[in-house]
């Protein structure tokens, strides 16, 4: 009772200061607004919150899931560069391998080629040498049968004309003189 | 609540004033209180329905018209918002501001503040957050009022907050579980009756600050800008006007980083509360 009357003098003198206080409470408004405000919340709920909070976070699952994904990407770009690489630098090697190898074996080839023309050569060398001393021994061998046959042929024409020792000179010295033309 | 129609009533008053041979404040408080009808000075004055129901008035006043204006705007806006998220996923215009402030509320106040389980409130921190901030920026346009500079408003606001943070407390810990979480653990027994009631006025103490923050943050710009304005009429001279106006700009430019700061504040400290009730061991 004496609170309700404090309040109504507080009432009262607030009111002939201009109509009120600014502390006054209004529980209609309180009530009111409290209505408007689950109403709201109720209405925002269902049509915005819900949908926008929901499409954000798929948004942001959406950024997440690409940006993973372009790591992926990249990690495997780079992981195709590092083969390729790799199978580029043993291809490489391959070809330097295959060019010694190439090079090494002409080597080979042409030292071979080389010993064995040389060695033909001295064959050939060989051969004319031998042959040369063949023909030589030949002819040597001929030269001594005809020596022999002209010292026989002189002999037995020296025996012939052995009976004067006129005549004897006579063909010693015609046969010398014969040899000496020859 | 702007110059425009603060000089027009000034003027009035001091008409009035000049009449009855005395200086009455009476016409910031018009500007400050709620009323039954809708003011728009040289135009005329519509006169809003009185309703009594239950013994209680149900008058739809000044502050609750523009309290269903703020409703309006934003379902228009954010319903908008949520059709065009259908369309693409990405927002175009004005819908990225609604993002980025969705966006704020849901990572710098629910989630770190509530934790786990967060997305539960995200519902009615983001109305809350929403509501507080269209109100607060209603106030400053012309030939309006700000609903948020009523206490009854900012009660209503804080009851609803009261209410979140209970049925939180106790969806979570249990209706017993919650009331026996609010006493901290390890408290000597004969404490314990003192405990039981400062943790009990804290639970109301809490709303009762949020709801007289907004309300004070909310009139007291209103008050100084209508004072800067009075001046001219007070000191009656011309040569007072540059300042009054000047300051008066400086105030209504605070007003609105005040506005968004105090609906930043509710969020926040509600969200706050709402962790404290729903994580107990912290």
């Amino acid at each position: 009772m004496l609170l309700s009357k404090i309040i109504a003098v507080i009432a009262l003198s607030g009111g002939e200061a201009g109509g009120g206080s600014p502390l006054d409470v209004n529980p209609g408004l309180i009530l009111w607004t409290i209505v408007t405000f689950i109403l709201l919340m109720v209405i925002l709920k269902k049509a915005a919150w819900k949908p926008i909070l929901n499409s954000l976070s798929e948004r942001e699952l959406f950024i997440k899931d690409s940006l993973e994904k372009a790591e992926k990407a990249r990690l495997d770009a780079e992981k195709l560069i590092q083969d390729n690489k790799s199978a580029m630098l043993h291809a490489e090697k391959e070809a330097q391998n295959l060019i010694e190898q190439t090079r090494e074996y002409a080597e080979k080839l042409k030292s071979q080629l080389l010993d064995e023309s040389k060695a033909q050569s001295a064959k050939m060398i060989e051969d004319a040498k031998a042959e040369i001393e063949r023909k030589n021994q030949e002819a040597f061998v001929k030269l001594k049968n005809q020596v022999a046959e002209i010292a026989v042929d002189a002999a037995e024409k020296i025996i012939r004309t052995n009976l004067d020792k006129e005549k004897q000179v006579g063909i010693v010295n015609k046969y010398l003189d014969e040899l000496q033309k020859n | 609540m702007t110059t425009l129609d603060t000089l027009h009533t000034a003027a009035d008053s001091l008409k009035t004033a000049v009449a009855t041979k005395t200086q009455d404040t009476g016409w910031i408080m018009h500007h400050i209180l709620d009323s039954r009808e809708l003011d728009f000075p040289p135009f005329g004055v519509i006169h809003l329905p009185e309703i009594h129901l239950f013994g209680i008035d149900f008058s739809i006043t000044k502050h609750l018209v523009f309290i269903w204006i703020a409703v309006i705007i934003l379902s228009f806006f954010l319903i908008r918002a949520a059709k065009s998220y259908k369309k693409s996923k990405v927002p175009k215009g004005f819908n990225n501001v609604l993002e980025v402030l969705i966006v704020f509320v849901r990572d710098e106040i629910a989630r770190p503040t509530i934790g786990k389980g967060f997305e539960r409130f995200l519902p009615y921190l983001l109305t809350v957050f929403f509501f507080i901030l269209t109100a607060n920026f209603i106030g400053l346009v012309p030939y309006t009022a700000t609903s948020t500079s009523n206490i009854s408003v900012t009660a209503a606001l804080a009851l609803i907050s009261f209410g979140v943070i209970q049925v939180g407390g106790m969806m979570k810990n249990g209706v017993f579980g919650y009331f026996r979480g609010l006493i901290p653990h390890g408290i000597p027994s004969w404490l314990l009756p003192i405990m039981i009631v400062v943790e009990l006025l804290g639970l109301f103490t809490k709303p009762f600050a949020l709801a007289i923050r907004l309300f004070a943050n909310m009139t007291a710009g209103h008050i100084v800008i209508m004072a800067l304005i009075g001046l001219i009429f007070i000191l009656r001279t011309y040569f007072v006007v540059p300042v009054s106006i000047s300051f008066a700009l400086f105030i209504y430019l605070l007003e609105i980083l005040v506005a968004l700061i105090q609906a930043y504040i509710f969020t926040m400290l509600s969200s706050l509360f709402i962790g404290m009730a729903v994580h107990q061991e912290h």
